[in-house]
C-alpha cells in the first residue's frame, strides 16, 4: 500500500480549508466544503484498499480470494448520502442568502456582528 | 432490550408519515402527532433509563452478536447515563413542541418533521454503542438542526445564522470523520468496546494520539468550546425560540457526552498512563470556555444572545467536570447537565413569552415593558437562581460534587471560574428582570442597532399570553428545582457515573454478554458546609454585578473610571472577534484543532 492515497487525502483537507477560510464566494466556499469532504472519501478508501484484491463480491470467486474491505467503501457510500445532504442545504441557503443580502460575498453578509 | 430501537425507529416513522401525507394534513393534525410520537418517545426512554440502572444493556440489530468476542453486528449498548440524557432530549422536546402549539402559525407539517428527525438523531446518539453509527445520528441531528436554524429564511439573521452554524459544524463532523477512519484503520473495529480493546492490545503513537484529538476536536465543534464556539451564539440566536430549548438544553452537551463515551469506552485503557495530562487540557479548555461564555453573555443585549453565550458557559463547566476524568467528576458534570439543561429550556421558554407579547428581545429597549408580566419574571427569577446554583437547585449539587471532586484531584484553583462563571450568568440575568420587569437602569441613549430591529417572529404583538405557553416554562423551571430536592437522584447519577466510566466493564457487556459490574452502592450525598459558602458568595456577586450593570452609572459619572474603559476596551475587542464571518470561524476552528493535536501530543507521549 503506497503513501500516496494519504498525502491525497491530507491535501484535499488542507487545500479545502484554505478555501473555505479565504473564501469571497459562497458558492465557491461550499464547493470548498465539499473538497474538504472528498479527503475523507479518498482516506476511507484508502484505509480498506489491498493491493491486487478483488472486489468483495463472493458470487463467482472463492472464498480464500483477498479482497478490499467492504466495511470502509460502506462507510464511505453513507458518508456521500449524508454529505450530499449537507451539500444540498447549504446551496439552498446560499440562495437565500442571495435573496436577502443581494450579494454572495460573506464579507458583506455580516448581520451577526458581536 | 428490544424497545432501544423504537426509540429511533418511532420518531423516524412519525415524521415519515407527515411527509408522505402532507399535502393532506392540517397544523393540528401535524401537532397532534408529533406530539404523541413524542411523548411515546419521552416513556420508551424513561423505560430504558429504569432497565440500565443497574448497568448497561445490549441490543444487537438484526441478531448479529459477537462471535468469538469480535463483534460484527451494529449495536446499542445504552447505560443509565446515555439514557438519562435521552430522556431530558425527548422531555425537552415535548417542552418545545407544546410550547410551538400557539406560538406562530408554523410551516405545518415540514416543521414538526424536522423536529422529529432532530430528536431521532439525538437520541440516536446517546443509546449508539457504534462509532460509525454515533457519526450518522451525529449528522441526522445536525442537518435537522441546521434546518431548524434557518427556518425563518426570510430573514438576513437567520439565513446567515445558519450557514456559519452548518459550514462550521459540516467541518468539524469531517474531523470527526476522519478520526474514525484513522481508528478503523488501526483496529479495523467500529464497536466502541471492540475498539477498545484492540487499542488497549496495541502501543501508543502518533495515530491513535492524531484520531484522538481529531475525535475530540469534532465532538467540541457541537459542543462549542472555545476556540470552536462562534457558530453557537449566531445559531442560538436566529433560531425559533423553542428550537433553543433544544439546543440550549441539549445539543451542546451531546458533545461532551461524545468524547466521555470514546474516552471511557475507547481511549482509557491505552491512554491511561496520560490522564493526568489530558485532565489538564480539557480542565484548561473548559475553563477558558466557562469564563469567555459568561462574560461575552453578561455584555450581550440580545436575551437570545444572552442565553446563547450562557450555554457556552455552562458546556465549559461540563467539560471541566468531564476532563476530571473520575467517576465522581462525570456524575457531577451528567446531573449539572440535566438541572442546567431544564434551567436555561426554562429561559429560553420565558424569552418565548416576551417575544409573543413585545415582538423583540432587546433588553435596553424593553426597559419597564415587562411590568405587567410578573409570572414571566417569576420564571426568569427561578433560572437565575438556578444558574447560581443556590440549593436546593439541582445545580447546587451537581456544583458541590464538581467542587469536591476538582479539591480532591489538586485543581482547587478552577473553583474561582465555577463561582465567576455561574456569578457573571446569573447576574446577566438579574439584571435583565431588573431592567426588563422592574423598569431599573438608566434609558437607553444609544441608537438601536441591526440586532435590535430584527425582525419580529410573530406579525402582531398579542394583549395576552395563552395560559398553554406557561405551562413548558413553568413545568422546567420547577424540574431544574426538584431535581435537587428528590432524595436518591444524587446517588443514582453517581453510580450510573461509575458504570459509566467503567470501560472494562462495558466491554464485557457488549463483547461477552457478561452481566454488568456491580458497582458499590454511594452512601447517602449531603452537600458540605463550605458548598453553601460558595452558593452564596456566587449568588452575592451576581447581586453586585446586575447592581453595579445597572445602577453603576449612577455611582461614578461616565468616564471618570480608567477601569470601567479598559473594561468597555477588553469587551469591545471580545465583540470584534466574534465578527459572524464564516472564513474567521473556521481559521480559528483549524488553529483549534493543531493547538488541541499540539497539546495531546505534548500531553500523550
Amino acid at each position: 500500500m503506497s503513501f500516496l492515497p494519504y498525502a491525497v487525502a491530507a491535501w484535499l483537507l488542507l487545500v479545502g480549508l484554505y478555501g473555505v477560510v479565504t473564501s469571497r464566494h459562497l458558492v465557491h466556499l461550499i464547493v470548498c466544503v465539499t473538497v474538504v469532504q472528498a479527503s475523507t472519501y479518498v482516506l476511507l478508501l484508502a484505509i480498506g484498499y489491498r493491493s491486487g484484491a478483488a472486489a468483495p463480491i463472493f458470487a463467482d470467486i472463492p472464498r480464500s480470494t483477498p479482497v478490499v474491505d467492504p466495511i470502509v467503501a460502506t462507510m464511505t457510500l453513507t458518508d456521500v448520502v449524508v454529505e450530499a445532504t449537507v451539500a444540498a442545504l447549504l446551496l439552498a441557503l446560499a440562495v437565500q442568502a442571495h435573496r436577502r443580502f443581494g450579494t454572495l460575498d460573506p464579507d458583506e453578509l455580516g448581520a451577526m456582528r458581536g | 432490550m428490544e424497545l432501544a430501537p423504537l426509540t429511533v425507529a418511532v420518531p423516524l416513522l412519525a415524521a415519515g408519515g407527515l411527509t408522505a401525507a402532507s399535502s393532506r394534513v392540517s397544523r393540528a393534525t401535524a401537532e397532534v402527532v408529533a406530539l404523541a410520537a413524542v411523548l411515546a418517545l419521552a416513556a420508551l426512554c424513561a423505560i430504558i433509563l429504569a432497565r440500565t440502572a443497574s448497568g448497561t444493556e445490549v441490543y444487537w440489530f438484526g441478531g448479529w452478536e459477537p462471535r468469538a468476542d469480535i463483534a460484527i453486528g451494529v449495536s446499542f449498548a445504552v447505560d443509565a447515563i446515555g439514557a438519562g440524557l435521552a430522556t431530558l432530549v425527548s422531555g425537552l422536546m415535548i417542552a418545545a413542541l407544546v410550547l410551538m402549539w400557539r406560538y406562530r402559525d408554523t410551516d405545518a407539517p415540514h416543521f414538526q418533521v424536522l423536529m422529529l428527525i432532530f430528536v431521532a438523531g439525538m437520541v440516536g446518539f446517546c443509546l449508539s454503542g457504534d462509532l460509525f453509527n454515533m457519526f450518522v445520528f451525529f449528522e441526522l441531528m445536525s442537518v435537522a438542526g441546521f434546518a431548524l436554524a434557518g427556518y425563518k429564511v426570510e430573514e438576513q439573521e437567520a439565513v446567515e445564522g445558519s450557514l456559519n452554524f452548518a459550514i462550521t459544524n459540516t467541518i468539524g463532523s469531517f474531523m470527526l470523520l476522519t478520526g474514525i477512519a484513522l481508528v478503523y484503520g488501526r483496529t479495523g473495529a467500529l464497536n466502541l468496546a471492540q475498539i477498545g480493546e484492540s487499542l488497549a492490545a496495541g502501543h501508543v503513537d502518533g495515530l491513535v494520539i492524531v484520531a484522538f484529538a481529531l475525535l475530540a476536536a469534532g465532538f467540541l465543534v457541537k459542543a462549542a468550546v472555545v476556540p470552536f464556539h462562534f457558530w453557537l451564539a449566531d445559531a442560538y440566536a436566529v433560531a425559533p425560540t423553542p428550537v433553543c430549548l433544544l439546543f440550549a438544553g441539549a445539543m451542546s452537551e451531546l458533545g461532551v457526552y461524545g468524547i466521555g463515551r470514546v474516552w471511557f469506552d475507547c481511549f482509557a485503557g491505552t491512554l491511561a498512563l496520560h490522564d493526568d495530562s489530558l485532565r489538564l487540557v480539557l480542565i484548561v479548555a473548559g475553563s477558558l470556555t466557562a469564563l469567555l461564555g459568561a462574560t461575552m453573555a453578561f455584555a450581550q443585549d440580545h436575551l437570545k444572545r444572552l442565553l446563547a453565550f450562557a450555554t457556552i458557559a455552562y458546556v465549559g463547566i461540563f467539560l471541566i467536570g468531564l476532563g476530571l476524568l473520575t467517576s465522581a467528576g462525570v456524575a457531577g458534570a451528567a446531573l449539572y447537565v440535566v438541572a442546567d439543561g431544564c434551567g436555561k429550556a426554562a429561559l429560553f421558554a420565558a424569552v418565548a413569552i416576551v417575544q409573543h407579547r413585545r415582538l423583540h428581545v432587546s433588553e435596553r429597549r424593553l426597559r419597564g415593558e415587562g411590568r405587567e408580566l410578573p409570572y414571566t419574571a417569576a420564571i426568569f427569577a427561578l433560572g437565575a437562581l438556578s444558574f447560581a446554583s443556590l440549593p436546593p437547585f439541582g445545580s447546587f449539587f451537581a456544583k458541590s460534587v464538581i467542587e469536591d471532586e476538582l479539591i480532591k484531584q489538586g485543581y482547587g484553583a478552577v473553583l474561582a471560574v465555577l463561582i465567576l462563571t455561574s456569578a457573571l450568568t446569573c447576574g446577566a440575568v438579574l439584571r435583565l428582570i431588573g431592567r426588563v420587569f422592574l423598569g431599573w437602569g438608566p434609558v437607553s441613549d444609544r441608537e438601536p442597532s441591526r440586532d435590535e430591529e430584527a425582525a419580529p417572529e410573530e406579525e402582531i404583538s398579542s394583549a395576552r399570553t395563552p395560559a398553554i405557553m406557561f405551562v413548558p416554562a413553568l413545568a422546567l423551571a420547577l424540574a431544574s428545582l426538584v431535581i435537587g430536592v428528590i432524595p436518591g437522584t444524587v446517588e443514582a447519577v453517581q453510580a450510573a457515573a461509575l458504570h459509566f466510566t467503567d470501560g472494562s466493564s462495558y466491554a464485557r457487556v457488549v463483547l461477552d454478554g457478561a452481566a454488568p459490574a456491580a458497582v458499590a452502592t454511594p452512601p447517602p450525598y449531603s452537600a458540605p458546609p463550605h458548598a453553601y459558602l460558595y452558593a452564596a458568595i456566587t449568588f452575592g456577586t451576581a447581586v453586585g454585578l446586575a447592581g453595579l450593570a445597572l445602577f453603576g452609572r449612577r455611582l461614578a459619572p461616565r468616564g471618570s473610571d480608567p477601569l470601567r474603559r479598559l473594561g468597555h476596551a477588553a469587551i469591545g475587542s471580545l465583540h470584534g472577534v466574534h465578527s459572524g464571518h464564516v472564513g474567521d470561524y473556521v481559521a480559528w476552528l483549524v488553529a483549534g484543532v493543531a493547538a488541541l493535536g499540539g497539546a495531546f501530543a505534548l500531553a500523550l507521549s
